[in-house]
């Protein structure tokens, strides 16, 4: 009976996969809505968790591939590996329309350019204090602090280790959730209260859930203003990282 | 109908990451370069090309906005494959450079949103003298 059960779960494994994570989901936004009354998102508390059961299974199975090496939940492994990543992030590019991109004028595209290339640089000289100094470590923790998507998927195209991989996420991870829990508390001090600061704020730190929850605790009416920003920043993000920084990190520490 | 949208998306993804694979060829890096982002600027224009013709009903939108709304959760699967015991002997170095990178830009958002309306005010002085 129990072995009949785990056998369909691991011949179905991809919706095994959409299960257990549509549970994790569940907890998470229960967790978020009963102890901190929404102020730490859902989504940040999932991919906590989510590391979480990456290094159980890690230290119970000693493999490198988190969840992905319990054969039962081998299909969470597919359902965040590269083809289907690559397709849900381009389709959040579907929400930013040209037009109001424009809008945002000559401060939506520096912040957009600043964002990016600023938490790079800050991500890559942290990583090389720590010892990470080879160009594709740099650039993998580098494009983390730009955001926990653009990290590793610089890191998958150039090549990163996964432990420097799961830095990237882990130090996307905290900014995601800094932003978060810590914008409501200086709104006030960046004067964020209009679609234009939101723009720029979106712009400038980029990390999507981040800015969403932080937009919604402050005023639900600037989401929209700063998710389409954030939205391009990864994208941008995505684009920069392994071209352009990538090179310009190899050329600078050889 | 919805697949029309999900093979948009599809299409969008394919032709990216064939720009990125011909991009890393083309400067020899061993990889794909940017593809990811070439097909997200792929699908901006052409749903707002889409857009303007009228050619994209409720349905169609939907097969790209499920994928939209499934992208935390596909990030929740990614975290959840990764090697945390590895990155833990480094544990400092991401919340330093997560710290780190949110201070430096929180602190310059005021500035960066002054150059746009300088720039905007400089503008509107120059349209009144000429």
């Amino acid at each position: 009976m129990e072995k009949l059960i785990v056998d369909v779960l691991v011949k179905n494994g991809l919706l095994t996969g959409f299960a257990v994570v549509a549970l994790t989901m569940m907890v998470s936004y229960w967790l978020s809505a009963k102890f901190t009354r929404g102020r730490l998102h859902g989504s940040a508390i999932a991919i906590m968790l989510g590391l979480g059961l990456a290094y159980v299974s890690g230290v119970l199975t000693g493999g490198q591939k988190g969840v992905a090496d319990v054969p039962m939940l081998a299909g969470v492994g597919f359902m965040g590996g590269a083809m289907i990543r690559d397709f849900a992030i381009t389709a959040t590019a579907f929400g930013v329309h040209l037009s109001e991109i424009r809008k945002a004028g000559l401060s939506g595209i520096v912040s957009l350019f600043a964002g990016v290339v600023l938490s790079f640089v800050v991500g890559a000289a942290v990583a090389a204090a720590f010892g990470y100094d080879d160009a594709v470590s740099m650039a993998t923790i580098g494009a983390g602090a730009v955001t926990y998507i653009v990290g590793p998927v610089t890191g998958a195209a150039i090549g990163a280790s996964s432990d420097v991989m799961a830095l990237s996420i882990a130090a996307g991870l905290v900014k995601s959730i800094l932003v978060m829990v810590g914008t409501p508390f200086f709104a006030r001090s960046i004067h964020l209260d209009n679609p234009r600061t939101a723009m720029v704020f979106g712009g400038m730190m980029g990390t999507t859930s981040g800015v969403c929850g932080a937009l919604a605790a402050i005023d639900p009416k600037l989401v929209p203003y700063g998710a389409m920003t954030s939205t391009f920043y990864t994208g941008l993000g995505c684009l920069m990282g392994p071209s352009v920084l990538f090179l310009a990190t190899q050329a600078l520490v050889g | 109908m919805t697949i029309y949208g999900t093979g948009l998306l599809a299409a969008c993804v394919l032709a990216g990451l064939i720009v990125g694979d011909f991009l890393g060829a083309a400067i020899g890096v061993k990889a794909n370069v940017g593809g990811v982002g070439f097909a997200m600027l792929l699908l901006i224009f052409s749903s707002e090309y889409l857009r303007k013709h009228n050619l994209l009903p409720q349905p169609t939108k939907e097969g790209v906005q499920f994928w939209s709304a499934i992208y935390i959760p596909v990030v929740v699967a990614m975290a959840a494959q990764q090697n945390v015991v590895a990155a833990l002997k480094g544990g400092p170095a991401a919340v330093l450079a997560g710290v780190l990178a949110v201070v430096v830009c929180f602190a310059l958002i005021p500035l960066v949103e002054r150059i746009g309306k300088e720039d905007a005010s400089s503008f509107r002085t120059q349209v009144v003298t000429e």
